[in-house]
């Protein structure tokens, strides 16, 4: 099982390790700077982490050394735009999207097959890759150049955004990217062209004709069993959806409580029937329900859910829990999640228990664990 | 030449002394010093070369008023100043 975890939080980047029989933090970097994201890459053991200085900007930084020592590489930065270019307005904010790198939103290694490939989701909706562990990164422009990646809008942020990236382990050329607000989009072909995913979402927030547009659709994250890739979960902005066809179609799963609203979404590394969301109240108020938290598992593909409260505050918890911030190890035992309050649990049995790791963090963006693939 | 002084809290990042550069713009200027300094231009320049939106620059004290070319006229001898908005966090 992992004994090794990543937490970005918006005041530094924490490293918690299982020592003896509890879990502790063993280190802190970037102490006091806002760090979005982190990403462990299980084929040369680097750490990436994103920072988002207030002034300064978007910066990443990569560890070679299991976060001892850093150092600043490349970010991803857009082309400078066609002189002849005329920008759509999108169709939400009434103006056009921005055509400048706003936030790290999503960081996956490419496959075994490709060392050195990083892939980049970011604010405002472009997708970059690496081919040098970070070094530099190009934009992709086969999906920043589609037509209707114009149509994408901001949920939430102003803009929008790609905040997941999973790459197929039996076919590294086969990528998904998940989109707030744009759906689900596809390749085959390592990113040289692009599909959009399948029906079968709908979002509630659009009027009746739209609702079932796969372009409008607001996942708010897109998880991929590794065992089964075909296998897909999204807590999307409207509810929980699956796929078993590679996103070829998605399923609704209704009556979820007590919510089915939410950020995170963790699916079992070998069985896609088990799924891990953190529910909270739909969706201006954003906390728990009745303010107890708790951890939703299916472990029949959605048709029926356990509510996991051991451990985890049932009064007066205002905690909500961020897309990236909920991750299970490769053993599918070990879980982990922060909150916006900076509290953190971890689980050594599926999620039957939980382990309070503190309750002092700063609010919690991301949690990794290290994983050996 | 211009005088170009940076903000003390750029210094932990990325150290950017203060430097004396020729140019008639600011464009000007403060491509001369990323010259020597690549690295510090992420850090006050977003990816379309643009002032960042959380920065700020005056030549002689007085605030620019051309944040995306920096078309802003630099006289001999002015001092440049590179600081943080008070925005951004």
């Amino acid at each position: 099982m992992g004994t090794r975890c990543h937490v970005a939080t918006r005041k530094g980047l924490f490293t918690i390790e299982r020592a003896g029989t509890g879990w502790s933090i063993a280190r802190v970097n970037f102490a006091g700077d806002n760090c979005t994201l982190v990403m462990h890459d299980p084929r040369t053991g680097n750490l990436f982490a994103a920072l988002n200085h207030g002034h300064f900007g978007v910066k990443m930084h990569r560890s070679s050394d299991q976060g001892r020592t850093w150092q600043e590489i490349g970010t991803p930065a857009y082309p400078e735009k066609p002189a002849d270019y005329v920008p759509k307005q999108t169709p939400s904010e009434g103006r056009p999207v921005e055509w400048s790198l706003k936030l790290v939103w999503a960081l996956s290694p490419g496959g075994l097959d490709e060392p050195g490939v990083i892939w980049c989701g970011t604010l405002p909706g472009g997708l970059f890759r690496s081919d040098d562990n970070g070094d530099s990164w190009i934009l992709n422009r086969p999906l920043w150049d589609e037509p209707l990646r114009e149509e994408w809008f901001g949920g939430g942020a102003e803009q929008p955004g790609i905040h997941s990236v999973c790459v197929d382990p039996r076919n590294s050329k086969h990528v998904l990217v998940g989109i707030s607000c744009g759906g689900v989009w596809r390749t085959r072909d390592g990113g040289r062209t692009w599909v959009q995913g399948g029906p079968g979402m709908r979002a509630e927030f659009m009027p009746p004709e739209r609702q079932f547009d796969p372009n409008v659709q607001d996942p708010h994250i897109l998880v991929q069993c590794r065992a089964r890739p075909d296998a897909l979960w999204v807590q999307h902005h409207n509810g929980i959806f699956k796929s078993t066809d590679a996103a070829e179609s998605w399923t609704e799963i209704m009556d979820v409580q007590p919510s089915a609203f939410g950020f995170a979404v963790a699916v079992h590394p070998s069985n896609p029937d088990v799924a891990w969301f953190v529910p909270a109240i739909k969706d201006e108020k954003r906390y728990p329900v009745n303010a107890r938290v708790v951890v939703n598992r299916t472990r029949d593909g959605g048709k029926t859910f356990e509510v996991l409260t051991r451990g985890l505050p049932q009064e007066h918890a205002y905690d909500i829990v961020y897309r990236h911030a909920l991750d299970v190890d490769e053993s599918g035992s070990r879980l982990a999640f922060g909150s916006t309050t900076g509290s953190m649990w971890i689980s050594d049995n599926g999620g039957d228990g939980w382990e309070t790791v503190s309750a002092n963090l700063p609010p919690i963006y991301a949690v990794r664990f290290e994983k050996e693939h | 030449m211009a005088t170009v002084r940076f903000t003390q809290n750029i210094q932990r990042h990325v150290p950017c002394p203060t430097r004396e550069i020729d140019g008639a713009t600011l464009r000007e200027v403060l491509d001369g010093y990323f010259l020597g300094n690549h690295r510090a231009r992420g850090y006050v320049l977003d990816d379309q070369g643009r002032l960042r939106q959380h920065m700020a620059a005056f030549i002689n004290g007085n605030q620019i008023s051309d944040r995306d070319e920096l078309g802003d006229e630099v006289p001999d001898d002015a001092i440049v100043d590179v600081v943080q908005a008070l925005s951004g966090g």
